[in-house]
């Protein structure tokens, strides 16, 4: 009895390391998964960094806050997914997913805080501002209600593109920009290839597995040509060597969709894609009727403790 | 059973023992006695499932986490917890029964996962509480696992230790924060402790006069410590913490005994734990139905995975 008694002290002191003195924030893993430690310190030195010569604070500001709500958005979209997958080994990867694009967000949002020099940090900016203020694409607002067809589909849409446009980012003039590229090259390359195995194990699976693949890809179809279409901010940081036209990653992107479609016996839809008002979309702050609900959603906490620090 | 057979049979019963005795590893393709295996299977799948079960009432903050870094931690923390189903059901596995034979009989309600998770979460700061006190109590019940008789749970258990001990302290840190900010944070982390409280004492079981299979388990170094003591460990330990807080604990029997050198504290109510484990809690409903709906929604994605593996083995 003593024996245990012993055991028992011995085990639990080991496991709780005392509590109250383990609660700085200096520990790697506190936010493990996300890749930045912590969140931000991978990036610290790059957030702050100045603005690139020749550059205009509001496009660079503007442009970080694209590729962020890209990420940000989709994340919050794809987490919907925890404790929904159709397998553990799918919770794992989907849940790993929507880390890695949620751990480049919170670096571009800082980033997009700090050049805009008006005091916000990456939460002022994900649960502060109203819809209007997003510039994400629409591809990454829908709700794919919880239909693992149209979740691959989305995935191998969006990581091509992205993982395209990160390829092209790695020489950009910012180094935030730079940075998150490098890393995010390596995450990107994986969910490419997730979604691509998926969706050759769908298409190419039973009857219903390949009509509810090729159902996923006419859904998400509509919000392809958005993810090509170059905003003015882009036009000007290219000539600065900060961003990438979006329109010449396009080619690359139809090529591995052609290739990954064909193997999977599926074909390409041909459907009409969404259209614009008055040419303005997602980049200038016009989106679909779905990003209202997301942020409802992921803001309601935030702005019901105004000044509450978490 | 033959005479040769029988021999064999206490040979065998003598290794394990010996085995046992010596306070060494049962390994896989080790003999060993069938209720011996079929206690494991109960317990592991058990394990298993609380994670997976339990990925339900911290998920459901995952998208109004009030902070990103705060949302980085809890979907990574939630992700674990998928990852530690995975190993536990691979060593239940090991056992002789597959993950599939077990998430049927989870989602038909024939074999438990851990009665807390029959609770509901409420607000942001349940969040944080669950980390402190319910991954808290399970470290309690885990960590003496680590040197459990069966080989491939104890080493599952170490792993997953460690990492629940990490979530432990993420929870911690996240009251620590909300007790120091606003007058409504620090209420709302004194309500979800109210709420929370009883139930994670209910987390080590019954008393120890009403817990049958203890001997046993205890026999064969399953399990090494009494409810009840593991329960008055995690109680020792969790006053000061909850001082450290400013938070008060639910408990008007809860004090110093300066003569046994622990606290004394109150009885939980043992009909709130029956009903939470015979599937009258406040969410085993829920719980369940998610369960069933998500492992159901996901049969034609399963199917299609086999079918395509099965045409390129054939191809």
């Amino acid at each position: 009895m003593n024996d245990h008694v012993h055991d028992l002290d011995h085990d639990v002191t080991n496991a709780y390391q005392s509590l109250s003195e383990t609660t700085a924030h200096d520990d790697p893993r506190w936010a493990f998964g996300t890749g930045f430690e912590d969140g931000l310190s991978l990036g610290e030195a790059e957030i702050s960094a100045p603005v690139p010569d020749g550059v205009d604070a509001a496009d660079l500001a503007a442009y970080c806050q694209m590729l962020g709500d890209d990420a940000l958005i989709y994340s919050q979209r794809l987490s919907e997914w925890v404790a929904n997958a159709p397998e553990l080994e799918e919770e794992v990867a989907l849940a790993n997913t929507a880390l890695d694009l949620l751990g480049q967000a919170r670096v571009l949002l800082s980033r997009a805080g700090h050049v805009e020099g008006r005091g916000r940090d990456e939460d002022a900016l994900a649960y502060l501002r109203d819809q209007a203020g997003f510039r994400n694409v629409a591809l990454a607002e829908q709700s794919d209600e919880l239909d693992f067809g149209r979740c691959i589909a989305r995935l191998l849409i969006f990581s091509t593109w992205r993982l395209a446009l990160l390829h092209r980012l790695l020489g950009s003039a910012d180094p935030l920009i730079a940075a998150v590229a490098g890393k995010g090259v390596k995450e990107l390359t994986y969910h490419r290839d997730y979604a691509a195995r998926w969706a050759l194990r769908l298409g190419d699976g039973t009857d219903e597995s390949h009509r509810r693949m090729q159902a996923g890809l006419d859904w998400a179809w509509p919000y392809v040509e958005e993810l090509f279409r170059t905003s003015d901010e882009e036009r000007r940081l290219v000539a600065a060597g900060v961003a990438v036209d979006p329109a010449e990653t396009r080619a690359e992107f139809d090529a591995v969709l052609a290739q990954v479609l064909e193997q999977a016996t599926l074909v390409r839809p041909a459907v009409a894609p969404a259209g614009t008002i008055g040419g303005r979309s997602g980049r200038q702050g016009v989106h679909t009727e779905r990003l209202g609900y997301v942020l409802a959603e992921m803001q309601s906490v935030a702005r019901e403790h105004p000044g509450a620090t978490w | 059973m033959t005479a040769t057979d029988e021999r064999s049979h206490h040979a065998h019963q003598d290794e394990f023992q010996a085995t046992i005795d010596a306070d060494q590893r049962i390994e896989p393709r080790d003999w060993m006695p069938e209720a011996y295996r079929k206690t494991l299977i109960r317990q592991i799948a058990q394990h298993a499932h609380s994670e997976i079960i339990g990925m339900q009432p911290e998920g459901n903050w995952i998208s109004r986490a009030p902070s990103l870094r705060r949302k980085a931690i809890l979907l990574a923390k939630v992700q674990d917890e998928a990852g530690h189903g995975m190993y536990l059901y691979a060593a239940a596995e090991t056992l002789g029964v597959d993950r599939e034979e077990l998430t049927e009989k989870l989602i038909s309600a024939k074999q438990k996962y851990s009665s807390i998770f029959n609770y509901p979460t409420l607000t942001y700061a349940d969040v944080g509480v669950i980390g402190w006190l319910v991954d808290g109590a399970a470290i309690c019940n885990q960590v003496p696992l680590c040197r459990c008789s069966y080989g491939p749970y104890a080493r599952a258990m170490v792993r997953i230790c460690k990492e629940e001990s990490f979530h432990q302290r993420q929870g911690y840190e996240l009251l620590l924060a909300m007790v120091n900010g606003t007058r409504e944070q620090k209420a709302m982390v004194q309500e979800s402790v109210n709420r929370w409280w009883w139930p994670s004492l209910m987390m080590f079981g019954p008393a120890d006069g009403d817990s049958p299979n203890t001997q046993q388990s205890m026999a064969w170094n399953i399990k090494r410590h009494t409810n009840d003591e593991l329960r008055q460990r995690f109680v020792d330990m969790t006053v000061p913490q909850a001082e450290v807080l400013g938070v008060t604990l639910p408990d008007p029997d809860l004090r110093w005994n300066e003569e046994r050198q622990a606290h004394d504290f109150g009885e939980p109510d043992w009909s709130e734990f029956k009903a939470v484990i015979t599937g009258a809690g406040p969410a085993n409903a829920q719980r369940l139905e998610h369960r069933r709906r998500a492992h159901e929604n996901g049969a034609w994605v399963r199917e299609a995975a086999q079918a395509y593996a099965d045409k390129q083995v054939s191809a």
